[in-house]
């Protein structure tokens, strides 16, 4: 798990483009939208591009992003989620 | 300023026609344009249904009777039919016997060629004259060239409201007396380019669009081109020519609070079209129907949605979308909805609000379904509103 | 049609974001293209932000802000662009994905930055201006358009100051293409030698800038413009001077009251002959030009006006720019004249006073 954590943190960083931003900077529980990294719907978009050619994994409806996307943690458990 | 600004001339090609009368047709018969992708080569061929002019560019370039061998995108050739079209609805013999202008509205420009030879343009010196035709103003100058315009020439490109727009900028010139009529619209020819662009935004529907449906997800693409020709006042008493409609009040006003999103409130909507109110000097009870922005995306409907309900308060006119006809025709959109905005008004109708089924919870209002003809129509308002925020509004009355 | 030029901001390839300063030290290119001298972003948007924004982006809200600074405005009332080819390097990196991916794992931010109306959504954002807004995009009127609509928005009363701003930005990518046209010379030159190289094509540049303009009267002011006119298509030399003259007339101007007249000149031997034409047939008085500074690009309107404005406030001619020298003569700059031409398709005219 902490692997896949640090890795999702790595890529966060690279599609989000967060200069001077590193993975030890971004707490694993901490909300990413809003207050937390201040992203915004565009960045969830950029997200679910991000698990549907890392993961594999295919978003329908970007309302569903609200849920996965609310931490890193929460993200990494939706993609453990997926590989069962 | 006392000067008004009068509709002449309306010129039109989208998916439910190639000129005025089929699409008049089309909208009474509730036929819609939107079907599987036909022309543009896609991946996304048989999953996102589309709006697409029902022509390929040879038969397109055979319809204007222009030369083969000169490089037209899509969206040019279909900026020439619709603009040819309303030069000659508004009895036009001679262009430069007046000062006239075409202002032309796009965003996509000649996309359509370039992403088809992109890599050549690159790679290779094949294809070098398209090159040229990438920028929006290679089509705006190309019409002007082809219906003869010579005294201004101009492109809006402000995404969805870009027709709009340059309707905005062609009456304030009139007003001014730089110009005696403008020929303005706009046109847009669908690509891959911006249907994926949408596609990323995920806000297409895959089945046809739902405008102001509770249930619906999204907004089905769409091209066309038209054109409206304004004129002044005074040019209208010489001649005497029929007049269509009067463009009676526009507005404009920027969102600026989210690149690709409007506030849930609408609140840059109801400026727009409270702008447009009041320069028409109308009262919001005046108005008798709204032809909508609607595209159908969750966003657009909610905001537009309060924004008529702010605007019109418990006497809300008839409403509808007529994307569910056209597809959204993006930089043509205004346009398009400004023609069918007048045919309103000179044939006492208002067109159904396709594939409407489950009332929003949002909102205390639901648009119009059905076909209703006889009925006053007599002030008409055009909301178009463009990503980035740039949201417009036009009013069109009885003259 | 008064309105004054009361701030300016302006990145372009020269020293041009102090405005008290006006081409003190000129930069030297000898590269292909043109590039723009990049001011520090984060003086001027908050690193959030930053981070999605390409070049053009950047470059296109810190020009506008310091514009309202230079004006001592905090937020106008509207926000009018104009560009040629909009965000090049947005649009190339999201048309590069989709043809290279066919079309599959398409990520949303260079598409939705690549609209011509990104920079004017963007400042509005920035400023939280929800006044009338438009961006025009046609040409080698696109910024001319701007100025219009800016213009008649303030003669209207719609709007007490308006900002209007031009921008284009050159690419590799997109150099590597417009270089297969004539309009683009194929060898690297040395810019400020320009006029020398007796050669079809022109050099291009990029910039971007943002004018506050206003109906209001003041000392401070940088200049006047009286008045702009676009010529489509001219057919003849003939044709331009009838033009002029009409336009002169208008403005209660003979061509003997302008001061310095400002051209276009680009160093393509096929298309400067009206530069010429006018210099030697025309007008008799001080010119200047610029492009050997600016590089030539669908908006280098904006660098004319920027020009233009400054040779007003400061009352000189930096001697760079300075054409035909050898009879340049010190008199008061009054009355300025632009003539520029975009391909001999879109001609413009700009006339400024003190």
């Amino acid at each position: 798990m902490e692997e896949l954590l640090l890795k999702i943190k790595e890529q966060v960083i690279d599609v989000l483009n967060l200069e001077d931003v590193e993975p030890a900077d971004i707490d694993t529980d901490a909300p990413l939208f809003g207050d937390g990294l201040g992203l915004d719907s565009i960045d969830a978009l950029e997200l679910i591009v991000l698990l549907e050619k890392q993961y594999g994994i295919k978003i329908e409806d970007p309302k569903d992003g609200k849920k996965i996307f609310q931490t890193i943690r929460t993200i990494a458990e939706f993609i453990e989620e997926k590989k069962k | 300023m006392s000067k008004r600004v009068f509709v002449t001339g309306i010129g039109i090609i989208s998916g439910i026609g190639n000129n005025v009368e089929e699409t008049l047709e089309s909208i009474k018969q509730k036929k819609s344009g939107v079907t599987d992708i036909k022309y543009l080569e896609t991946i996304h061929k048989g999953q996102l249904p589309v709006s697409e002019v029902k022509l390929s560019e040879d038969e397109l370039i055979e319809m204007a009777k222009l030369d083969k061998s000169e490089p037209f995108t899509r969206s040019t050739l279909i900026g020439i039919i619709a603009a040819a079209e309303a030069v000659k609805s508004a009895q036009i013999n001679d262009i430069k016997e007046y000062k006239t202008g075409l202002i032309s509205g796009t965003t996509v420009g000649g996309m359509d060629k370039s992403e088809l030879f992109y890599h050549d343009l690159v790679n290779t010196t094949k294809h070098i004259e398209y090159i040229e035709t990438h920028d929006c103003g290679d089509s705006t100058e190309r019409i002007a060239d082809y219906v003869g315009v010579k005294d201004f020439v101009s492109t809006t490109s402000t995404a969805c409201s870009s027709a709009a727009n340059s309707m905005i900028l062609g009456t304030r010139m009139i007003k001014n007396g730089l110009l005696d009529r403008v020929i303005a619209g706009g046109i847009e020819s669908l690509t891959r380019y911006h249907m994926n662009g949408f596609n990323t935004l995920m806000i297409l529907d895959k089945e046809p669009c739902k405008p102001f449906d509770d249930n619906r997800k999204g907004l089905n693409l769409g091209e066309g081109a038209a054109f409206l020709v304004l004129e002044s006042e005074e040019l209208v008493k010489k001649s005497g020519k029929k007049v269509l409609a009067e463009l009676t009040g526009y507005g404009n006003s920027c969102e600026a609070f989210h690149q690709t999103a409007s506030t849930p409130e609408g609140k840059g909507a109801y400026a727009a079209m409270k702008e447009a109110l009041d320069r028409s000097g109308l009262k919001a009870t005046d108005i008798d129907y709204v032809n909508a922005h609607g595209t159908g995306t969750d966003n657009n409907d909610l905001s537009e949605g309060r924004a008529i309900q702010t605007l019109f308060g418990n006497n809300i006119p008839k409403v509808s979308s007529t994307k569910g006809y056209t597809g959204h025709t993006t930089s043509a959109a205004g346009g398009v909805e400004a023609v069918l905005s007048v045919l309103a008004i000179q044939n006492n109708m208002i067109f159904p609000n396709l594939n409407f089924e489950t009332q929003m919870k949002e909102l205390s209002f639901s648009p119009e379904t059905e076909l209703l003809e006889g009925v006053k129509v007599d002030h008409v308002l055009s909301n178009s509103f463009g990503f980035g925020g740039n949201n417009s509004a036009l009013i069109f009355s009885r003259y | 049609m008064d309105v004054y030029i009361k701030g300016i901001g302006i990145i372009s390839p020269q020293n041009t974001t102090d405005s008290s300063k006006f081409l003190d030290e000129v930069v030297a290119h000898d590269t292909e293209f043109l590039s723009c001298v990049q001011p520090n972003y984060k003086e001027f948007i908050n690193p959030i932000q930053l981070r999605r924004m390409s070049k053009l982006i950047k470059m296109g809200i810190s020009a506008s802000k310091l514009c309202l600074r230079d004006a001592g405005i905090e937020n106008p009332g509207a926000i009018i662009t104009g560009t040629g080819l909009g965000l090049v390097g947005d649009t190339e990196k999201f048309l590069n994905q989709v043809l290279d991916n066919n079309e599959e794992f398409l990520a949303p931010t260079a598409f939705i930055q690549s609209t011509h109306n990104t920079i004017s959504g963007q400042v509005a954002i920035a400023l939280k201006c929800f006044n009338y807004n438009n961006t025009y995009s046609h040409r080698g009127f696109s910024f001319e358009s701007a100025l219009l609509d800016g213009m008649l928005l303030i003669k209207d009363k719609d709007a007490e100051n308006v900002l209007v701003g031009g921008f284009d930005e050159i690419t590799p990518e997109h150099h590597s293409i417009i270089k297969k046209t004539h309009w683009v010379k194929n060898d690297a030159i040395k810019s400020l030698e320009l006029l020398d190289h007796k050669t079809s094509g022109s050099v291009v540049g990029e910039g971007v800038a943002f004018f506050s303009l206003t109906g209001e009267k003041d000392d401070n002011n940088y200049a006047r413009i009286k008045d702009l006119k676009t010529i489509y298509k001219p057919e003849s030399n003939e044709e331009i001077e009838a033009k002029i003259d009409e336009f002169l007339a208008k403005n209660n101007l003979k061509k003997e009251d302008i001061d310095l007249v400002i051209l276009g000149l680009n160093g393509n031997v096929d298309t400067d002959d009206v530069y010429y034409h006018l210099a030697d047939n025309y007008f008799d008085t001080n010119y200047a030009y610029f492009k050997h500074l600016s590089g030539d690009y669908h908006t280098v309107g904006t660098f004319a006006l920027w020009f233009a404005a400054n040779t007003i406030k400061h009352q000189n001619v930096p001697e760079v720019a300075r054409f035909r020298k050898e009879n340049f003569t010190e008199k008061p700059i009054k009355n300025v004249l632009v003539y520029n031409h975009f391909r001999e398709v879109d001609h413009s005219i700009f006339l400024l006073t003190q």
